[in-house]
Order: C-alpha cells, then structure tokens, then sequence
C-alpha cells in the first residue's frame, strides 16, 4: 500500500526527540489491528498464506523448519509500517522494504527495532532501485500496480529487480461492477476502511490484462488466486475460482 | 533462558501444549512450581480421566497412545439414569452403544499414575522442551519483542509469548488483570476407586441422584473409578468416614449389578465451582485448560477441553509461525479466543443446566426427567448427537483431535 509523499528533510538518524514521539505513534498505528488499518491486518494472514507458499514451493523451502527463507534477498515494495517485511525477515529473508511515502521509512525502522528484526528500509521506488542496479530472489508487489501511473513500465523496473528465475508475487484489484461496488462504495464510503479517494476505478486491472503485461514486461505468470471476503467469519480466505475483487498472482522472470 | 514459548504450569495441559508445539518446530519452556518427585509415579490412587475419542487422536499424534493404549480401559457403553438411593434406576434409561459410531470406542478411562509420567517423560526426550520442575513464575512482562517471565530466584525467560496452563486461580490470568465469572455449587465431589466383584464390561453408569451425579466408570480389571458428588455438607460427613463407613453408604446408591464392592487406592474430594476467565487472553498470554475454564466434571469434560484448548492455540501458533507472524501479537492469539470461547461457555453452561436439573428430588422434574430420557433413547438422530458430543466429535475440531499433525 503506498500513501502519498510528503517532504520531511529529517533523516532518520538525526531525528529530534518530538519526532520520535510522533513516529512511535505511527508505528503504534500500523500496527494497531483494531486502528486505521484494521482491513490491512485482517488481509494480512491471507496474503502470507499465499507469499509464503509461493515462496516455499519456488525456491523449495520447508515452512515447518526454523527460518526458511535463510538465504533468500527480498524486496517489499510499499512496504509502509512493515506489516509484510516483519514477517519475511522472521522467516529468515534478507528484506529491503521500499516505500514512496517518506514518513513510512522511519515508523517501519522503528517497529522492526523494537520487534528485533534487521530490516533495511528506504524511501525509495521501484524504478530508482532497478536503476542504481539492485538485484532480488524475489519480490512482493501488494496492492501498488492500481496505484501507479504507467503500470507496464513499473512493471518493467519490477522485471529487472528479479534474477533469472526469481518470483514476484502481484496483488491488485480487478475492474468489474463488483469491485466497483466493493472496493470503492463498501470499503471507502460504506465501511469506511480506506479513505475516500484511496483508489481509482478505472486504474483497477483485470487478471487477464495484468497477465498480458506480465509478459510483455518478460515475466511468465505461473498462478493467479482471488483473496474472497467472508462476511459471516469476517476473513479472508485465497479462492481459485472467484478472482472477481481483489486477486494476487505469481509470475516468474524469464 | 529463550525459547519460543513460555509455559506457566506443567499439570497435563502444559506439557502436552510444549509436546504440540515441539512437534510444530517450536521451543518452549515450562515453569511448573511441583517438584519433580511429586509430579513422579505414585501407586494406584484411583485418580482417572475419562479421555474422548477425540483426545486420544490427539495423544496418538504426540506419540504418547502407542504406550498409553494397554493400560487404557475403553468405555464401550455409556448408561445413564435416574434414580433414588435404594430405589434402583429409573424405568427410562439413557444407553450408548460404541456400536452406533463408527469411529469404536466411545472413550477411554485412562488413570492419572499413567497419563502424567508419560507426559514427563515424552518432554524429557522432546529437545525442543525444557522442563524446570519445582519452579514458579512470579511475574511475566510482555514487550514489542516478547515476553518475559520472572522466577523465583530471579531467572528470566524469555519467549515470543506464554501459555497460561496455571489451573483455576491462575496467577498467570491474575497479574493480567483477568477477571473470572463463576460460582459455587455446594456440592463437593469425591473420587476414588472401588474393586467388585464381576467385570464391568467397559460399561460407565452415570446415575442422576438427588444429592448429585454419581459416576461408575471402568478402569482396567475389575476395578471402576467413580466420581461422587454430593451436597458440601453430607459430602463432608462422608469424607470423615473410615472405608468400610464410606462403602455403607455407597452400596444403595451404587447398586449390587457388580456384585460385592470395596475401596482401593487413596479418597479425593473437590469442591465444584464453575469458573471461567473473562478473556483467554491477553497481552502475549493464552489461557488454556483450568486456567481459563473450570467447569463442574459431570461429563468428564475437564482434560478434554483442555486438551481442546492445547490443539487449538497449537494449531493457531504453528499457522501463524509457518506465515512468519509474530506469535505473540494481539491478533494471533484472537484466533484463539474467537476459536475456543464460545464452544468453552456453551459446555460449561450445558453441564451447569443438567446438573442443577438432574440435582433435584421434584417430583415434577423427575417426571420431565423420566420422560426426556426415555425420549432420547428413543431416537436415533438424537442419541448419535449426544454420543458424537460426548466423544469430541463435534465443533470446529483442531488438526490435532482429528488425528492429524500440525
């Protein structure tokens, strides 16, 4: 999830004492799971579910062994409060968590301090990091292709942030009277989990087109599974048939 | 000290969620304030458990049936009634058979001197399990990063969480703040085991007296472990009675359908009170077992809720450890609370309602009484209910209770 940039000249290692105060309380509110993103952590088991299977199955890990991605480099683009790259770096990845919006960078450093984790987070996108030449085992794109503006060039820069053989996981939501209704009227004016404005109708991609610039970008689309909401549970849960909101796939580079 | 869990109380549930969690690839560390030789095997004492089919699935996946199965007794039949001191059973009677489910015995009676060394014993080969006997926690704090438990002689451990496994007035549950909702029955029930003359069959009576339930249930040889409950007042006249005193006044109300009866092993009595934790949990602590639930033991019901609980959070904390969670976070340990709290209330109240319906000598109630049972007996759909509830079988079950490794 990206929010949107806002200049702060401070970096984080020359931060005064009120600024700490005030990115604790930041981090005390992406990690809030009762708080403002509440429908972020209630998606969060969902998609690890399926980032640590694909992960698992490419790469030929065994989740029930202790840190199974021991070895493996990451990228977290959109990272925000870490709420992915904790999770990667507990089950022993090396994580870069890349957000755009500034502010994030030092909440997420200041969590995964306090969690214990080594997380190297920087403001920064996808595009700089391809160009300064970084390379990744695998990356984890949730929930940024609605919101970019060119979507085959990200696309591109996500293309060669991989290895050969290296897995990019990819969620977004698909365009359809359905999540139209759900995405935008029932998550941002009836529930009220996002704010109004959080996303654009017509950016949302269907799987099929998202397949096509997959591969027009040079990556091979290896799976694709709905996340479906389930208001008597009040969860979520992967489906392989109902792709008709929101949608996660993985696709491996050429 | 670190591991990945913190284990308050090594009674049964405690080891056997450390054995479950072991068996996920995690650590743990159990702090049990009894001395080793306390927990060590005594003699016959006549304590004993009734295990549903669905925690012995369970004990089979955590690699204790296999020893515990040959001296496991099987409750092949379940006989409920009503009935008066010296009047015999009442003309309706309740009757499982194992035979209706397909799944074989409706249970197990398996006694304490063999389930509680077995456990120790499988912690002691498990080495992801330490196990510190004769130690107690005398504070736990949690942090971003974790929890930390205090002992006795100022050691710290410290883990990802703890697990409350600290019995009824658990002082886990205290330091968190937890509240409890309970009363007291005036009823206290007195356990022991009596010898007979003829074989038992595998068969347990429950007979529904007014004073309170009194349970025959079968235990390897001719020998039946029987839970007695009673008013507080008469309960405490009994218990200062010598054995054959106590044998007098058990022999109308136990009957003479196995021949001449006498005492062996040790006398127990516990008060009843239902007492269940406000929450399960709280900040990185999960309750499990009496700790977070005591409920009167007319089903038998105690371990294996427990036990429903261990496989439970088990199930929870190894799902969340595969996704790289935090296992201690807020929302993790919701699951299970959301998981085991309703189905906990719903059997607590259930066995709270029959036992202030059954502990009655109204003339009207044991007619409704009568009836009802007679009714039940009557209808298949209905009994196989009764019986699937009364072996595990039904709810939400964990992987574990299923048979099924985490």
């Amino acid at each position: 999830m990206q929010t949107e940039t806002r200049a702060r000249p401070a970096p984080a290692n020359t931060v005064d004492a009120a600024e700490v105060a005030k990115f604790e309380a930041m981090a005390a509110e992406w990690w809030d799971t009762q708080g403002k993103f509440k429908p972020l952590h209630m998606l969060n088991p969902c998609r690890l579910d399926y980032i640590t299977a694909q992960i698992a199955a490419e790469f030929d890990r065994d989740l029930s062994s202790p840190r199974p991605f021991e070895g493996l480099r990451l990228l977290d683009i959109g990272c925000g409060g870490g709420l992915l790259s904790e999770p990667m770096a507990r089950l022993g990845a090396e994580v870069v968590g890349a957000d755009a919006a500034e502010r994030n960078i030092p909440v997420a450093r200041l969590h995964a301090e306090q969690s214990g984790l080594k997380i190297d987070y920087r403001h920064t996108t996808a595009e700089a990091l391809a160009e300064a030449g970084e390379v990744f085992d695998g990356l984890l794109n949730m929930e940024v292709v609605e919101h970019v503006a060119d979507p085959l060039a990200y696309l591109r820069a996500c293309h060669d942030l991989l290895r050969p053989g290296g897995l990019m996981v990819c969620s977004t939501i698909n365009r359809n009277p359905k999540s139209f209704a759900m995405a935008i009227v029932g998550a941002e004016y009836v529930m009220r989990w996002l704010p109004r404005g959080t996303h654009e109708w017509r950016k949302f991609i269907t799987p099929d087109e998202l397949f096509a610039l997959l591969r027009e970008a040079g990556l091979d689309p290896v799976d694709r599974k709905g996340f479906v909401f389930n208001p008597l549970s009040w969860s979520w849960s992967l489906s392989a048939r109902d792709l008709s909101v929101n949608y996660v796939t993985a696709s491996i580079r050429r | 000290m670190q591991a990945d869990l913190v284990i308050i109380g090594g009674g049964l549930n405690g080891p056997a969620l450390a054995l479950a969690a072991a068996g996920a690839g995690m650590t743990s560390v159990v702090v049990d304030p009894l001395a080793a030789e306390t927990r060590a095997a005594p003699g016959f004492d006549g304590r004993a458990y009734a295990l549903a089919l669905a925690s012995r699935r369970m004990l089979g996946v955590l690699g204790l049936w296999e020893g515990l199965a040959p001296h496991a007794q099987p409750i092949l039949e379940i006989k409920a009634s009503d009935g008066r001191p010296g009047e015999g059973a009442a003309p309706f009677f309740l009757h499982f058979h194992h035979g209706e489910l397909e799944e074989g015995a409706m249970g197990h009676m398996l006694e304490d001197r063999i389930l509680r060394p077995a456990l120790l014993q499988a912690m002691a080969e498990a080495p992801r399990i330490t196990h510190l006997p004769g130690r107690a926690a005398v504070d736990h704090g949690a942090g971003p990063a974790g929890i930390t438990g205090t002992l006795d002689e100022a050691t710290r451990i410290a883990g990802a969480r703890a697990g409350g496994c600290d019995g009824r007035d658990s002082p886990a549950a205290r330091r968190e703040g937890i509240a409890r909702i309970g009363w007291g029955y005036a009823q206290t029930a007195l356990v022991c085991a009596v010898g007979h003359e003829r074989p038992h069959g595998g068969v347990a009576h429950q007979f529904f007296m007014p004073g309170g339930p009194l349970a025959i249930l079968p235990l390897p040889g001719n020998r039946s472990s029987i839970v007695w409950t009673e008013a507080e007042d008469r309960a405490a006249g009994i218990a200062a009675l010598d054995d054959a005193g106590v044998v007098e006044v058990l022999r109308p109300r136990f009957g003479d359908f196995l021949g001449e009866i006498r005492l062996e092993g040790a006398r127990f009595s516990y008060p009843l009170r239902l007492s269940l934790a406000e929450r399960f949990v709280g900040a990185r602590l999960a309750l499990a077992g009496d700790a977070a639930h005591g409920i009167h033991p007319i089903a038998g019901q105690g371990l294996n809720l427990g036990l429903r609980d261990v496989a439970a959070l088990a199930e929870v904390l190894a799902e969340a450890q595969r996704r790289g969670e935090d296992i201690g976070a807020s929302d993790v340990l919701a699951r299970y609370q959301r998981w085991r709290r309703f189905d906990t209330a719903a059997l607590a109240l259930a066995t709270d309602g029959v036992n202030r319906l059954f502990s009655n000598d109204n003339a009207a109630l044991r007619l409704a009484r009568d009836l009802g049972m007679g009714m039940v007996s009557a209808l298949p759909a209905l009994r196989r209910g009764f019986m699937r509830q009364a072996a595990g079988l039904n709810g939400d079950l964990p992987r574990l209770l299923q048979g099924q490794p985490l």
